[in-house]
């Protein structure tokens, strides 16, 4: 594995041609509140962007409408060229999609290996009732060499892996979401504030898992995140929001030097 | 004209009474979140005390004093003690939870009382006015409707009064928004949590008094019949508004004396559609009424900042403790199936072989509940489905018995997948809402047809022949039996341990999570509703050829809704995900009562009441240890005895 990157820029990648995630006029209300009034964006194929702002900004908001989660009062969301403004969640997993979640969406009682082998499967789609049935439901050989694939990825599930999910802490947890999200070898990765709760060391494990992952398996990456520290690391470039709108977008270094955005995120002294 | 006048004016009071129990649910359920379906149980107590206060030969008290006691004393203590006692503890317990503790009041509540008053059954009840009538429009009106119509006018103008006029109103109505924030402004959301919970039960005794009159003896159907009726007025209302919900109720109640003055009399469809009505009207508002299902969770600003609860103490199952109960388990089987067998007497046997038929019923339980995590209050329904199913198929085509349960179970998955398929678009509460509607529906509409029961003529079912072997003979039904709970058991255990069970596990505790994987919510849950009807109706063949006819007596002796309910309430006591549990349950709810009526001072029919409320009483734990309250404590118990055992700890099964 790579050691903790630094804060030096990574790759570029920017410039690629073809967008493969847009949203385009993401309007979402909730009870007379703007939270996103007309907010786009594009991820290119094989990109790690970012996207930040204050609390309240819409972030997760913005989040919902592209993974699905939330439907959007208006404006359209299209995906490798296709319009999935509609696509119902559990459709979106056989474009590519994976996620993970700002408030943690284990699956209790089930242990780390569990959590795994349930990713892998609803992504091949092997499982059937009338398998079930036939003895043929347990975990198969190839799925167990799934999960040792992806632990191979996130090291600190090893010594975890078959221990309760209850047992783990916060960090060790967001990690296994991660590693549920890669196993099923997603298109497009999102992750919601995925450094919240995590020490140093795994913070940093995670930045290197992801620009392995952006890296090595070309893997599209969109993240929303507080830790500026993490964002300047690895991301290439920054969508802000605040107060539902889009305030900047660009290069990282050039969004995180905008006085716009140092005012909105940092406060007005910064 | 005067008819229809007549027809509406004495429905009025009636959905009076709807309307006052249906805002007693909106209040307690706005502040606390539970939907209680112990409302009815609750009214009946207090119809009970005011009965028993006010009959001349009981107490006689005067009316003011019984009312006062049985209404504003009585309901409210009864409020206050389910709050102080239970509910204070649900706040952020899942609202299935909540259900299941109110379903498990549900079924303790009335037993209670009658085990408490006795058999004697409590006839001509007073009404809180002299029985004399006044005309109204030229229809002559009975002072107790007149009476009726007065007080809830004034008990809901008071409740709308109070809610937008008094500072207590506008605590309560903050709470409603979020318990959380109003704690922070230094309200005592718990004090206003209880205070919502004595006003809605006083609601419920008021209902309870005024709906006495209305029949010729109290019984607790009865006064369920009226929750329900409650529970569509309560949706009528979203559930939130007061005055859409008296409207609801007061609508129903007029629709239902219409219905019972204008349908055609003599047939048996319309004589069930008439009860009815309130079943329908609310399988049709939970599927249509828009607005009903706002995600309550989602309108409170704070919801998303608790803490992901911590994991209950004895999630993990020790392994020893695994292997234990397999080796317990092992000698029991086989040792109680040879003394069943070769030892006891008839009577013990067919008892025996009983619950162990109902024991596969019930694995269709731990299916849909403990596997699926969806309540069904409509399994005995299911159940009820095979078995006619059976009887019918064996009578009309002469097909070998075992083969017509077969395809019996087959329809009955079909019936389990058309009732799934709307009503999970509901989810959680509603869904057990619209199964208990569905329950209800055939026990009153269905089940009295002649092509489905025989009509007044229970149709015969003949014994299996299976392989040359005749099972006429009880001792050979009993091992084919056991064999066929055998098999069930293999499938419920292959289902838990294969994708169907592992795919439910992930949608049960993380549906979003599920979802984003790609698991296909409304597909796995009909899939495990419609095998789960199936495991039911297989179960409710075999008890239709043991039992050797299938027809209504047989229906309301073994079948209907409200065995639904205590079997829920019972395997979720013992523990809905194991199979296991299952089968202890299943050979409980007939050893356990007969067990009760081997204590001397006990007599049988008190035993099983006796029963009825432990089987309920261990359903309120439910929120406490939804891996069930037995299983829970064993765990526990092992844990204490073998301390060293949390190195070896596994999942819980």
């Amino acid at each position: 594995m790579n050691d903790a990157p630094t804060a030096a820029s990574p790759s570029p990648a920017a410039t690629t041609p073809r967008p493969l995630l847009v949203a385009e006029g993401i309007t979402k209300r909730f009870a007379g509140i703007c939270a996103l009034d007309r907010v786009g964006i594009d991820v290119a194929d094989g990109e790690l962007v970012g996207l930040i702002g204050p609390n309240g900004a819409g972030k997760s908001t913005l989040f919902a409408c592209l993974t699905g989660l939330l439907p959007p009062d208006d404006g359209a969301v299209r995906f490798a060229d296709r319009d999935i403004t509609d696509t119902p969640l559990h459709r979106r997993a056989g474009l590519g999609f994976a996620r993970t979640f700002q408030r943690m969406e284990l699956f209790a009682g089930m242990s780390v290996r569990d959590h795994l082998i349930v990713a892998v499967r609803a992504h091949n789609g092997t499982g059937s009732l009338v398998r079930d049935l036939l003895f043929r439901g347990r975990p198969t050989a190839a799925e167990h060499d799934a999960v040792d694939a992806v632990v191979a990825l996130v090291p600190s599930l090893r010594t975890v892996i078959d221990q309760p999910i209850e047992a783990l802490g916060l960090g060790l947890g967001r990690l296994v979401e991660l590693a549920r999200a890669l196993i099923t070898e997603p298109r497009m990765l999102f992750l919601d504030e995925p450094t919240s709760g995590l020490d140093q060391a795994e913070t940093a494990e995670l930045a290197a898992v992801l620009q392995s992952v952006q890296r090595d398996h070309g893997t599209t990456i969109v993240l929303v995140e507080h830790d500026l520290t993490t964002v300047q690391a690895i991301c290439t470039r920054l969508f802000v929001l605040d107060h539902g709108v889009r305030i900047a977008a660009g290069p990282t270094a050039d969004v995180l030097a905008d006085p716009r955005v140092r005012e909105a995120y940092l406060g007005a002294g910064a | 004209m005067t008819q229809f006048l007549t027809y509406l004016l004495l429905g009025i009071p009636i959905g009076c009474v709807y309307a006052l129990m249906a805002t007693g649910i909106v209040v307690t359920y706005k502040t606390s979140g539970v939907l209680n379906l112990a409302f009815g149980a609750q009214a009946y107590v207090s119809g009970c005390a005011f009965y028993v206060l006010r009959s001349p030969d009981r107490l006689g008290l005067p009316m003011p004093v019984a009312f006062v006691l049985a209404v504003l004393v009585l309901g409210p203590a009864l409020g206050v003690l389910l709050d102080r006692a239970l509910y204070r503890y649900l706040r952020t317990a899942p609202p299935v939870a909540k259900l299941v503790t109110s379903l498990g009041l549900l079924v303790a509540i009335p037993q209670i009382l009658q085990l408490k008053l006795g058999s004697t059954p409590l006839t001509n009840p007073p009404g809180v006015a002299s029985d004399s009538t006044i005309a109204v429009a030229g229809v002559n009106v009975s002072t107790n409707q007149v009476a009726t119509m007065v007080i809830t006018a004034l008990a809901v103008a008071g409740l709308t009064l109070m809610f937008r006029h008094t500072s207590l109103g506008l605590q309560m109505r903050a709470v409603v928004e979020s318990p959380r924030l109003t704690s922070l402004t230094g309200v005592d959301a718990a004090r206003i949590g209880t205070i919502a919970w004595m006003l809605s039960s006083a609601f419920a005794g008021l209902a309870g008094v005024l709906l006495a009159p209305l029949f010729s003896q109290l019984s607790d159907i009865d006064y369920f019949t009226v929750l329900v009726a409650a529970l569509a007025a309560a949706a009528f209302g979203r559930l939130t508004s007061v005055g859409l919900t008296l409207l609801g109720g007061v609508a129903l109640g007029a629709a239902q004396k219409l219905l019972d003055g204008y349908a055609p009399s003599g047939s048996v469809f319309w004589t069930g559609m008439r009860g009815s009505l309130p079943f329908l009207s609310l399988i049709l508002l939970l599927l249509f009424w828009p607005g009903l299902r706002q995600n309550r969770a989602a309108a409170d600003p704070l919801a998303g900042v608790d803490p992901p609860p911590p994991p209950p103490a004895a999630a993990t199952r020790d392994r020893r403790l695994t292997v234990a109960t397999y080796a317990i388990a092992a000698v029991v089987i086989v040792g109680g199936s040879y003394v069943t067998y070769a030892v006891v007497d008839d009577f013990w046997l067919q008892l025996v072989t009983h619950g162990v038929i109902l024991a596969l019923v019930f694995l269709s339980i731990t299916l849909i509940t403990g596997i699926g995590g969806q309540l069904s209050l409509c399994q005995a329904t299911f159940c009820a489905v095979g078995c006619f199913a059976t009887a019918q198929l064996t009578d009309r085509t002469g097909m070998p018995v075992l083969v017509a349960a077969c395809v019996a179970a087959a329809f009955t998955a079909v019936v389990g997948a058309l009732v799934a398929i709307p009503a999970l678009r509901l989810g959680g509460v509603y869904l057990a809402l619209a199964t208990l509607a569905f329950a209800l529906m055939f026990e009153n509409v269905i089940m009295p047809l002649e092509a489905v029961s025989g009509g007044s003529r229970a149709v015969r079912v003949p014994r299996p022949r299976f392989l040359g072997i005749s099972f006429g003979d009880d001792r050979r039904f009993f091992l084919l039996s056991l064999a066929f709970l055998g098999l069930a058991s293999l499938v419920v255990v292959l289902v838990r341990e294969g994708t169907t069970g592992r795919f439910l596990h992930a949608l049960r505790t993380s549906e979003t999570a599920a979802a984003s994987l790609g698991i296909d919510p409304a597909r796995a849950k009909v899939t495990v509703f419609a095998l789960s009807a199936a495991i039911a109706g297989f179960g409710g063949g075999l008890l239709a050829t043991f039992n050797g006819a299938a027809g209504r007596t047989f229906y309301q002796a073994e079948l209907n809704y409200f065995y639904g309910l205590v079997w829920l309430v019972l395997v979720i006591t013992l523990g809905s995900q194991s199979a296991q549990a299952a089968i202890n349950a299943g050979l409980s709810f007939f050893l356990f009562p007969r067990f009760l009526g081997l204590i001397p001072f006990l007599d049988q029919s008190t035993a099983q009441g006796v029963a009825f409320v432990l089987f309920g009483l261990g359903a309120i734990t439910y929120a406490k240890f939804p891996e069930g309250i037995i299983e829970s404590q064993t765990r526990r118990i092992t844990g204490r005895l073998f301390p060293s055992s949390r190195a070896t700890a596994e999942v819980a099964p």
